[in-house]
């Protein structure tokens, strides 16, 4: 026993995570068990102290420095610091973690009520241990992973917002004394971040020999963090704390994921780090050229001192180089980083303050080429509304029951639903509250059809049927879903005695294994309904014999109680149960559209951004949404990459035709490209195909390869039949293709978290199936509608600004420090600097950097309204447009140029005594000016602080030069500045050379405007061309026939209300659907886009749902 | 910014996670509903500038016929200005000061002089303004421009006892005591002696070369002091050196003048406001116009009397005279004018193309945007 303690420790301390126990044993109350029973081993575990912060007060500032050489910026800085002794403190990130350490401490410090020798006494939250009994009081927060031993419902169960978590059988205690008298030991995994996963065993000590056994599974599990509704109080075990917790392994486990902006910071970085230094070389070599001759180096009016004198050549040469590399250090805009945090920082909350979309979240969504989303609860509402159910190949709709017809029929089929019920159970109230939706709507649409379900009452479920009386069945086993099965059953023992096993699930895994009934009918309404993108349900029984139910209790129970491979002996349990189905019937149940779904995915569409919807749902009911929401129109051709053709053909054939079809208009030269508009449908089961490192090896990698090159050439995909692993994959699959793509994932399920956590861009929806999602995601929305808005207006926007920003910081430093290297040739290579020193640091602080930061606050090149409106704007910002090598190299070149035009002018227009300031001078105004010019967004704010910068400057200048500063031991710049605005040529060369150093840059701007307009300028010029806004159109409807009894439904989307000439336009219409009589209509045509819409392309355009579908 | 606190990202009502950064508690956001202002919307009303060919053309065009017209007068005005400039470095063995350049000794007490004989084509009618201008010598050079002592030449006793460390090597003299006023600038201050007469009919006319007023006032008045006042100079500067390569101390550099003297000798102030360039000019003396109606300068020949102190052939510099007019925009700068008559050319051709491309690809994209 020794042996297993010490190896316990050993294996604890000295080991790695995988070599730790594989289970861990909690001892409630900290109780050994009895003597005999087991052995008792003390285990250690951390406290409950929670560490968010990266850093603690003394691992800061190594750790920190660490964290801060990410950043190349950063490491040069410290070596300039070295050299300067400046102090360059990282306050940023130590102020945001230091806010983190404040909301720590208030956690670890809330106080939390533990039963200690049957008493309940409060202690603060970070001294919780493992196997500590907690109780928890109704709306509060569980102060880390607890396993639940009591409720104070009747029913044991208890409510965590949503979901509701059950006691484990057989423990039911109602005051402290009870819990105080349990004993027992709960084994358990060790802590592991998926939240959703939790296997364990509580044996329960009573006076008898045997401990009893229970299973625990993650409906025991309550998650730390999350708030108990709507049951009073709780006993709960501790069994995770601290930074075990599995909130805390989840949060540890995401990393920082670095912006596109930031890497290509980094790069330009790089090149003006290597200028620097070349710059740095360059002098020191031609300063020892330069001085070669003694009369040079050390003329008559100019000695060294014999200190210097003596020095060794390598050694002056190493400092000079230092010099130099001080000197021209301002090259590298320190203040950047400093600046576009605070951007970052100030603009978020731009995010948050605005009106459509208030709630916790932050732009950093330019640039996103791929958008994977969810289908349920994303697209759609998840509020689904039951439509119909078939029962024996006859069709019941809601409505229709008032006719009162076949009552045997339906009977039964409510029988099932009655069932469904009980599993889910209902709360006594005459609403049902389930995680499940579908659920939701099956138990209201039998309720419209005649049959409520009433509650679960003691192991029974009741069901009022539509003559009054109440049925009840016995609820014996749930056979729990789980999406690989993707079904799920109850065993139900009714009135009469029959054992019954009731079975829903998706079509494809009821049918296999049914083995009578009418299929067929059944089999053509599932299709039909699948068609019209209803999620189809279905339903199947089995009698059971005694004999039959006798062993499936067994056969489940040894499967619970295992620790091992619980989920796999379950599943093959559940598996051998689950077969020789007599098939009832399906239920249809309507997912709606969220408000807005298709207007955003066509405006991610005309973005340029590639849409994958990633579902679990069937292929038809898929691809119906995928219609309805225009994810395909209908002139997509639609690619099916799906199991029922590859077991046709080979995969291999499938492959390389789809290869072809999609690559092939590819070689047709020019016009037909844009004709063939591809949507590719794939299953799980095919891309498990595809992506499997099959035996051949490199052939399986190829089919990786040709399905991402067909991929890539759609403007779609639909990836049904998607397991969550699945849909992480083909995250991953993207991420990691050649062009590195930003990705973005959205959804709203706990099926959806590995995805979100896989993009680049997570965003999380607080949809009605939790908020786990949310929960692991980089940004929270409350609607897919809001992505719109967020990619759209907020990315772009922050794109531009960001990008705006970076470039120019690099443009003003240039321009600032060029003629410092410029100005060496003229001043015998002495590291001279050309500026004041006062200049030379104020001109990153105050001179330049406020109106960049206000402008990257507030510019908005093109009004808000249009950026949403026209979608195709986000085209030119894709792929990290505005910070590509190219513009880079522009904005170099110009600073060049302007650096050049400011000293060479300066030194044929001057006289030598104000040639000095003079540099400067230019410098601030035309940097000033030229912010002036890219600004296309003038606020009163903008004029503000740009003629205030300058303002500051000439105020600035006159205090410098205008006294004696005593505290200075030189005073060169004494009223050189009023000398020179004194001078009428000062100022005409001003002038003079702002102009010049201004010409380039707008006879570029014009040029490119004129020649090859962007979208963005051409959507500037409509705003500008045309302010009359039309009135708003009258929300076009596109009824949904459905026959004559269902109501009709809307899935036409609304258009928004278009202003003018800025309408957003079909983009990628195909020049086939154009009306022959639509003649040339030009964007600039204000009639143009009003008569599109009229036309009959403008109709099938806006509302192609209902016609595909139908 | 997402890595907020974990608890932050929890459940409705739960508010214990507390704003920590941008990405905080939705609950608490939620709850306050963000204020429908101008600015926190980002709709503040703006006016928004679009570069186009349509509003930058009338730009050019007017910037173009503004600037040519003032370049035009810039250039006038600069031509109208008279300069006349005289080479004395003596480098060539035909110069007058070829001896004097050649055999330059510190050590001798005897000055070296020369005279160098040129003729004025035209008179000068306003003030006259005197040069001298030193090429390839870098009054610029970091380790030159910072060897001073701004608080020794205010005047300030501790500083004259005891100069700034910069000034090194030129601080203190070994045995005789700091160097008043320290450091290379100072030390290097130009000496030679330019008068400059009217030769006239075999008679020479000196010229009256007025020395006050070519320093900028404020160097005079406040930043230039000597200590303890310009009265007994001679007591003030007991105890100090004068710097090696004078040939007076400063209390000597100009003795009947005392507004003139020591530290706020005006020839001293202007020296040590450096250069910027390693060519420069420096005002030496100012020729007044006189009351009459007679040049300043009439045509004809002159004479330049130069005591040679100053030695620059070591270094390849230069040394000469320059004689000018100004005008309201200073100096002769035939460059302004020239560059402003560019500019504004380049900016009506410009204005010009890019008209015809305007309307090239005005019609063409009208037609071409239909298909988008």
């Amino acid at each position: 026993m020794d042996l297993g303690v010490l190896r316990t420790l050993i294996s604890r301390y000295c080991a790695g995570e995988e070599n730790r126990v594989d289970s861990r044993t909690v001892y409630i109350g900290h109780k050994e068990p009895p003597p005999g029973a087991e052995a008792y081993i003390p285990q250690r575990y951390p406290d409950n102290r929670i560490v968010s912060s990266n850093y603690t007060f003394w691992n800061f500032i190594p750790k920190n420095l660490f964290e801060q050489f990410r950043r190349i910026a950063n490491f040069y800085f410290l070596v300039i610091f070295l050299v300067q002794l400046i102090i360059d403190t990282p306050t940023s990130p130590g102020y945001e973690d230091w806010l983190r350490h404040k909301a720590d401490c208030s956690i670890n410090e809330c106080p939390v009520d533990v039963v200690q020798q049957g008493k309940a006494g409060r202690t603060q939250s970070h001294k919780l241990r493992v196997g500590d009994v907690v109780v928890v009081k109704e709306d509060e927060t569980f102060p880390c992973d607890l396993v639940l031993l009591s409720s104070s419902r009747e029913d044991g169960t208890c409510y965590v917002t949503t979901t509701y978590y059950a006691v484990p059988d057989t423990l039911a205690f109602r005051t402290d004394q009870e819990v105080e008298s349990l004993h027992a030991t709960i084994e358990c995994e060790q802590p592991q971040p998926d939240l959703y996963k939790f296997v364990g065993r509580i044996n329960i000590y009573t006076d008898r020999e045997e401990p009893v056994s229970r299973p625990l599974g993650s409906e025991n599990l309550l998650l730390r963090g999350a708030t108990l509704k709507n049951t009073h109080h709780i006993y709960a075990v501790a069994i995770y704390t601290g930074m075990e917790t599995k909130m805390a392994l989840n949060y540890q486990s995401k990393s920082q994921k670095r912006s596109a902006v930031e890497k290509s910071m980094n790069a330009f970085l790089i090149v003006y780090l290597c200028i620097l230094i070349s710059k740095a070389v360059i002098n020191t070599v031609l300063k020892y050229a330069w001085q070669w001759s003694p009369d040079r180096d050390e003329p008559w009016y100019n000695h060294r001192t014999e200190n210097e004198r003596q020095r060794p050549v390598v050694i002056r040469a190493f400092t000079d180089f230092l010099a130099y590399m001080v000197l021209f250090n301002y090259i590298i805009p320190v203040s950047m980083y400093v600046t576009v945090e605070m951007q970052k920082f100030l603009g978020s909350y731009f995010i948050t303050w605005d009106e459509e979309m208030f709630d916790e979240e932050l732009g950093e969504g330019a640039q996103v080429e791929y958008v994977f989303t969810d289908k349920t609860g994303t697209l759609t509402e998840n509020n689904m509304e039951f439509i119909e159910c078939c029962v024996d190949g006859t069709v019941y709709v809601p409505h229709a029951i008032c006719n009162g017809q076949i009552l045997s029929a339906v009977k039964e089929e409510e029988t099932v639903d009655g069932i469904k019920r009980g599993f889910h159970q209902g709360r006594p109230t005459s609403f049902y509250i389930s995680s499940s939706p579908d659920e939701v709507a099956l138990v209201e649409g039998m309720k419209r059809l005649g049959y409520t379900y009433l509650r679960l009452k003691d192991g029974y479920m009741e069901i009022l049927n539509k003559d009054d009386e109440i049925e009840r069945f016995e609820l014996l086993h749930v056979l729990n879903f789980d999406s690989v099965r993707r079904r799920m059953s109850v065993i139900v023992k009714s009135s009469s005695g029959e054992y019954l096993l009731f079975c829903k699930g998706a079509d494809s895994s009821i049918f296999p294994r049914v083995v009578s009934g009418k299929v067929e009918q059944v089999k053509a309404r599932v299709e039909q309904n699948a068609v019209e993108g209803l999620r189809t349900l279905c339903v199947a029984f089995r009698r059971l014999s005694p004999d039959e139910y006798q062993e499936a209790c067994l056969l489940l129970n040894q499967a619970k109680l295992s620790l091992q491979d619980r989920e796999q002996r379950l599943a093959q349990a559940y598996d051998a149960i689950e077969r020789d189905f007599v098939l009832l019937g399906a239920t249809a149940v309507e997912d709606r559209l969220q408000e807005k779904a298709a207007d955003t995915i066509e405006a991610l569409h005309k973005a340029g951004m590639k849409v994958w919807v990633l579902t679990g749902d069937k292929m038809e009911t898929a691809a119906a949404t995928c219609y309805a929401s225009k994810l395909f129109r209908r002139s997509t051709q639609i690619l099916e990459l799906t199991k029922k053709r590859t077991e046709e053909q080979s995969l291999h054939d499938v492959m390389s035709e789809l290869s072809r079809t999609v690559l092939r208009p590819r070689s047709v030269s020019g016009l037909s490209v844009d004709c063939q508009d591809f949507g590719l449908i794939i299953d799980g089961a095919t891309l498990t195909a595809i992506l499997k490192p099959g035996p051949e090896g490199p052939s399986a990698g190829s089919y990786q390869e040709v399905f991402l090159e067909v991929s890539r050439n759609c403007s779609a995909v639909l990836c049904c039949r998607m397991a969550p692993l699945q849909k992480a994959q083909i995250v991953k699959l993207i991420k990691a293709s050649k062009e590195h793509p930003i990705t973005l994932a959205i959804g709203d399920g706990a099926n959806d978290v590995s995805m979100i956590l896989e993009a680049h861009v997570g965003i999380g929806i607080m949809g009605k199936e939790g908020r786990q999602a949310a929960r692991n995601s980089d940004y929270a929305i409350p609607k897919f509608k809001h992505l719109k808005k967020m990619l759209l207006v907020h990315g772009h926007l922050y794109y531009i600004r960001i990008a705006e920003l970076v470039q120019y910081f690099f443009y003003k430093n240039v321009c600032f420090i060029f003629p410092q290297f410029l100005f060496q040739f003229f001043c015998g290579f002495s590291q001279q600097p050309l500026y004041d020193t006062a200049y030379l640091t104020l001109y990153n602080i105050s001179f330049t950097s406020l109106p960049i930061l206000l402008y990257s606050l507030v510019e908005q090149h093109v009004s808000m309204d249009t950026l949403k409106k026209d979608p195709s704007l986000y085209k030119d910002i894709a792929k990290n447009t505005l910070l590509r090598w190219p513009v880079f190299l522009y904005w170099t070149c110009l600073g060049v140029f302007d650096a050049v035009v400011f000293f060479f002018g300066a030194y044929f227009l001057f006289d030598n005594t104000t040639f000095t300031s003079n540099g400067q001078m230019f410098g601030n105004w035309t940097f000033g000016t030229l912010l002036a010019l890219d600004t296309h967004h003038w606020t009163w704010i903008n004029h503000f602080v740009i003629w205030g910068s300058l303002l500051f400057y000439v105020i600035f200048s006159l205090l410098w030069g205008g006294i004696i500063w005593p505290f200075l031991n030189y005073q060169r710049m004494y009223y050189v500045f009023m000398q020179m605005l004194s001078s009428g040529p000062a100022w005409l060369s001003i002038i003079l050379l702002i102009t010049v150093s201004l010409l380039p840059d707008i006879v570029k701007k014009v040029l490119c405007r004129a020649m090859c307009p962007t979208a963005t300028e051409r959507a500037q010029k409509l705003t500008e061309g045309t302010a009359d806004p039309s009135p708003p159109d009258p929300r076009r409807r596109s009824p949904r026939g459905r026959g004559a009894d269902s109501a009709q439904v809307h899935l036409g989307v609304p258009e928004a209300p278009g202003v003018g000439g800025s309408e957003p336009l079909p983009h990628r219409l195909l020049p086939g659907q154009w009306p022959e009589g639509g003649g040339p209509m030009g964007l600039r045509s204000s009639a143009g886009p009003r008569a599109l819409r009229l036309s009959g392309a403008g109709i099938a355009y806006y509302a192609p749902g209902p016609e595909t579908s139908v | 910014m997402m890595a907020s606190g974990y608890n932050a990202k929890e459940e409705d009502g739960h508010t214990s996670g507390g704003p920590s950064n941008g990405g905080a508690a939705g609950g608490t956001v939620k709850s306050r509903k963000p204020d429908n202002t101008a600015f926190k919307q980002q709709r503040l009303p703006a006016w928004q500038p679009i570069l186009t060919a349509g509003t930058v053309l009338p730009a050019f065009f007017v910037i173009g016929l503004i600037f040519i017209p003032i370049g035009i007068g810039l250039f006038v005005t600069s031509n109208n200005i008279k300069e006349f400039e005289i080479d004395y470095t003596g480098v060539e063995n035909t110069s007058a000061c070829y001896s004097c350049a050649q055999n330059f000794s510190w050590n001798s007490t005897v000055p070296c002089t020369c005279s160098m004989h040129f003729t004025l084509e035209q008179p000068f009618e306003s003030n006259v303004f005197m040069y001298y201008g030193l090429s390839n010598f870098y009054q610029n050079h970091r380790r030159y421009v910072k060897s001073r002592d701004d608080s020794q030449l205010n005047g300030d006793p501790t500083s004259l006892a005891n100069p700034s460390k910069e000034c090194e090597p030129y601080r203190t003299i070994d045995q005789v005591g700091p160097i008043a006023p320290c450091g290379a600038i100072a030390n290097s201050l130009f000496n030679d002696t330019l008068e400059l007469s009217y030769l006239a009919n075999g008679s020479k006319t000196p010229v009256a070369l007025v020395k006050k007023g070519i320093a900028w006032w404020t160097d005079k008045h406040v930043k230039f002091r000597n200590p303890g006042g310009n009265g007994n100079l001679t007591a003030a500067f007991q105890g100090t050196s004068k710097p090696v390569n004078w040939r007076v101390p400063v209390y000597e550099l100009d003795p009947m003048d005392p507004e003139n003297n020591g530290f706020i000798n005006e020839d001293f102030i202007v020296w040590m406001r450096t250069a910027a360039l390693p060519t420069f000019r420096k005002l030496y003396r100012i020729i007044q116009k006189k009351a009459d109606q007679t040049p300043t300068l009439a045509s004809g020949h002159y004479v330049l009397d130069i005591t040679y102190n100053y030695p620059v052939r070591s270094f390849d510099g230069r040394k000469r005279v320059i004689l000018s007019t100004i005008s309201w925009m200073g100096g002769k700068n035939p460059f302004l004018g020239i560059a402003y008559i560019t500019v504004g050319s380049v900016c009506f051709f410009l204005a010009v193309v890019l008209f015809i491309i305007h309307h090239k690809y005005d019609s063409r994209n009208s037609s071409a945007d239909i298909p988008n």
